[in-house]
């Protein structure tokens, strides 16, 4: 039942929660071993089964009984999984500017490695542009409708505000492209899409061409009729629904805090240039307290040095991120709207039909069986994704958060070591004064 | 200096000031050597502060704010005996009349200065009330600061109305006018003109006078600067607070996330609180620089002191040769420059032998008196370049000790504020990775 994917490939390409590691944080950031999947309540309600053991593999079990798929082969494989059953690697690198007479782009180099057999070889590397990504994002949420599909770093960026090839704004981009193509990579159902493989495989995508290889599902969600009215929307949905309304507001808020705080350090850096110009000048007029009074100055301009570095590193790194997630939770509130719409069409009408068949005995329509499995399928699509979701969101904002503290620590850390300099400094001077006067 | 640990803890705030990273007081060292000064044998403090209200001299209501001044011998004090001190309270309009005494009779020291009247520089938090209990606290600390300066000066410290400042409470005000310093001090006026028409003032005594505007000026630049950091590190911090909020309401939808968010917020919170212990110890650096911003005025007074008396000395001698001039004209009767005499003999004819002999001889008794005071007056100006000149060598050397050290502290107490920075985000941090 899954979207397109053969059956029996779902458990392959999938790994344990506990075991996919933060995409940007490669061999290093062990993965929360307090990650405690007992306690993973949501899981466990929303299918009934009791979790046998709090092992990793578990977890991976679990994930297997929310596909519909029931693959129960795949479920005991699974259970003695090795950390390897990953078998697509993607990676984005190497930025490069290209000029033309039309235009100035950067490209960045998408490497993949895979043993899968959708795929013609085993390694492939091409380069693809910004565009290419928001290509690949629009094809996987017009074909796979009922997934959440992990966001793209922001689309435009405004000329003269943000300078679009500056070092650091190509790295950051390049960073968030990367952790969305390997997202997309792990998702046990958006790694075979078929647009994907293009875009990882094809030496020039083609984007006009459009794959004509939509799913059944991804079509009918489509063309989902409207003017049906949701009778009851299932508790979880609901849930769902109240979080990312709350989530969204507080990282709207989150997101004014910061810029705030952008404005009241430029401020303060403002004042403390000038601060810092003072004791030089200072300096000028004396003589033994010539050289404090420059260290002082110069510990100050240090400090101005070392704020400056970590509000454009907060502007750079921190502000963007958190405006993705805002945006990534727009388009995960519009599936939960299509899966209402979904869920509607199909009472409406399994309505129609229970009335019909009261009159004339005509057997369940066709459509309305087909209805009720999309509906099912989309929810249980949902369900996963869902999971799939709270545990990256969870990473990346340990990931933000960290950053942000480590940051403000280095920060700190620099000043610091200005001061303490400054200190050995001007001691070292005292002792020679007093030494030079007893002798 | 207080020379002991014996000293209340309200004085060794007033450590803070002047010892040295190192802890050890060392300008208190210095302060009690130089001499057999005042506070060699008497230990001085300024214990405590207090409000009255009395009616004043216009017969109205008014509350002011009065000084306890502990004294006691410090033979008793080093002999382990500790007896109660002698105290007695002052008010700051009689610490004014004491400088304003010590300034006109010693003109030739820089006269430590007071803490400042009102609360100026200050930045927007921060209270310009001059009631308000911080401010007076630090004017607390800033007048046991002047009365262990005064009482440790070389020549200000053997001052008879300085002992009774400290002694005697009632009656004071009546000796120190009985001195009569009021009537001795400068006009204003006087000591502008001087300094606008003396021709050869000591090229020493001048460039310490720029020197002085120029400690003045950068001094007040740098509260001014300062004020002005102050205020925006502060919206800094307090911003942060925010998060607090936003991480509580933020952890109540998380499962997992929750605590370590609820946690984190916690330390947001402490991390906006920490400003206000950062920026009230900050006003002591604040303190010292204003101290030597007023020092600097100070300094000024006793160089334009001396474009006075040199001033005074230049009219004096110009008064003298012009008599002598005035004698040999009438003696030889050759008129060298214009004069009205000389006129009138030409237009009226010469006059009587006896008028000529009655004017010399005024002349000759002007002229004696004019040399005398030409002696008095190159005496008081070569007293004064010289005392002088030994005083602000002293001050030279103890502002560059003072402001070192204030520097060093200030740069310890910026070392502070950064590892209480790193403390609080560390603490942050951990939270964040337990989420």
């Amino acid at each position: 039942m899954s979207v397109g994917a053969p059956k029996g490939l779902a458990s392959s390409g999938q790994k344990p929660i506990t075991e996919i590691l933060h995409p940007l944080s490669a061999a290093e950031e062990p993965l929360s071993v307090t990650v405690n999947v007992g306690g993973d309540k949501e899981a466990g309600l929303t299918n009934g089964t009791p979790v046998e053991t709090s092992s990793p593999a578990s977890a991976s079990s679990l994930f297997n009984r929310l596909q519909l798929d029931d693959d129960l082969e795949a479920d005991v494989r699974d259970l003695y999984a090795s950390t390897e059953t990953r078998d697509l690697f993607v990676t984005v690198d190497d930025p490069k500017k290209h000029v033309s007479t039309m235009e100035t782009y950067i490209t960045y180099r998408v490497s993949t490695k895979t043993t899968r057999i959708e795929f013609d070889l085993p390694e492939y590397c091409v380069r693809r542009r910004y565009q290419d990504f928001d290509w690949l994002r629009i094809k996987l949420e017009d074909s796979q409708p009922t997934h959440l599909i992990p966001p793209l770093p922001e689309k435009f960026v405004m000329k003269g505000v943000v300078d679009r090839f500056s070092e650091e704004f190509v790295e950051t981009r390049m960073k968030a492209l990367d952790k969305f193509l390997k997202r997309v990579a792990d998702h046990p159902v958006l790694s075979f899409n078929p647009h994907l493989n293009a875009f990882l495989s094809a030496k020039d995508l083609n984007k006009r061409q459009g794959l004509a290889l939509l799913t059944k599902v991804g079509e009918s969600v489509k063309h989902v009729a409207g003017g049906y009215k949701l009778r009851a929307r299932p508790a979880e949905f609901c849930a769902m629904g109240e979080y990312l309304d709350t989530f969204s507001q507080k990282l709207g808020t989150i997101d004014r805090i910061a810029q705030r705080i952008l404005k009241e350090q430029s401020e303060y850096l403002t004042e403390l240039r000038e601060y810092g110009t003072v004791y030089s000048s200072w300096a000028t007029s004396e003589e033994e307290l010539q050289r404090p009074l420059e260290g002082v100055a110069s510990c100050v301009k240090t400090c101005c040095g070392a704020l400056e570095d970590q509000s454009e590193s907060m502007s750079q790194d921190f502000l963007p991120v958190l405006r993705e997630y805002v945006l990534y939770i727009e388009s995960m509130k519009n599936v939960l709207r299509k899966r209402d719409q979904t869920q509607a069409e199909y009472e409406g009408r399994l309505e129609a039909a229970i009335l019909r068949k009261q009159e004339d005995r005509t057997p369940m329509p066709v459509e309305v069986e087909k209805c009720q499995d999309k509906v099912e399928c989309f929810n249980a699509d949902l369900k996963a994704d869902w999971e799939r979701w709270q545990s990256n969101k969870r990473q990346d904002f340990k990931q933000l958060l960290t950053g942000m503290a480590d940051r403000n620590i280095n920060h700190y850390e620099k000043c610091q070591a200005a001061w303490e300099s400054l200190i050995t400094l001007l001691q070292d001077k005292q002792t020679e004064d007093k030494t030079s006067e007893t002798n | 200096m207080a020379e002991d640990g014996k000293e209340e803890s309200v004085a060794t705030d007033d450590e803070s000031d002047h010892t040295a990273a190192d802890g050890t007081g060392s300008l208190n060292n210095t302060m009690v050597e130089e001499g057999s000064t005042l506070l060699r044998r008497m230990e001085i403090c300024v214990a405590e502060a207090e409000k009255r209200s009395g009616k004043n001299a216009v017969n109205m209501q008014e509350t002011f704010t009065v000084y306890l001044i502990e004294t006691r011998p410090m033979d008793a004090v080093v002999e382990g005996r500790n007896p109660a001190p002698d105290a007695l309270w002052r008010r700051y309009s009689e610490f004014e009349l004491l400088r304003n005494y010590l300034i006109v009779t010693y003109p030739y020291i820089v006269v430590p200065p007071l803490p400042e009247k009102r609360a100026e520089f200050v930045w927007h938090k921060l209270s310009a009330d001059n009631m308000d209990p911080d401010f007076v606290e630090r004017r607390r600390v800033g007048l046991e600061n002047f009365l262990l300066r005064v009482a440790s000066h070389p020549v200000l410290s053997n001052d008879q109305i300085l002992y009774h400042f400290l002694t005697e409470e009632h009656g004071w005000k009546e000796v120190v006018y009985e001195t009569g310093f009021q009537a001795k001090a400068d006009s204003r006026l006087r000591a502008l003109s001087a300094t606008f028409r003396v021709r050869n003032p000591d090229k020493r005594f001048m460039e310490m006078k720029h020197y002085s505007d120029e400690l003045q000026s950068h001094t007040s630049q740098l509260l001014r600067a300062r004020a002005r950091v102050a205020d925006r590190l502060y919206g800094v911090y307090k911003v942060h607070g925010n998060y607090g909020r936003v991480f509580s309401e933020w952890s109540a939808i998380e499962k997992e996330m929750g605590d370590g968010l609820q946690s984190a917020g916690h330390h947001m919170d402490a991390y906006a609180a920490s400003i206000d212990d950062i920026l009230e110890e900050e006003e002591h650096y604040a303190d010292q620089m204003k101290e030597y911003l007023f020092y600097a005025e100070a300094l000024r007074a006793v160089c334009r002191k001396h474009e006075l008396t040199q001033f005074e000395l230049e009219m004096a001698s110009q008064d003298l040769i012009s008599k002598k001039q005035q004698r040999e004209e009438l003696a030889t009767g050759i008129v060298r420059t214009f004069s009205f005499k000389g006129m009138t003999n030409k237009l009226f004819g010469q006059e009587a032998p006896e008028q000529r002999e009655a004017r010399l001889k005024l002349l000759e008794e002007l002229i004696a008196e004019g040399e005398e005071t030409v002696k008095e007056k190159t005496l008081e100006c070569e007293e004064h370049v010289e005392k002088a000149w030994v005083d602000m060598q002293r001050f030279k050397e103890q502002k560059d000790k003072d402001l070192r050290e204030a520097l060093i502290n200030y740069a310890v107490m910026q070392i502070s504020m950064c590892k209480k920075g790193i403390q609080v985000w560390g603490n942050a941090k951990e939270c964040f990775l337990k989420m």
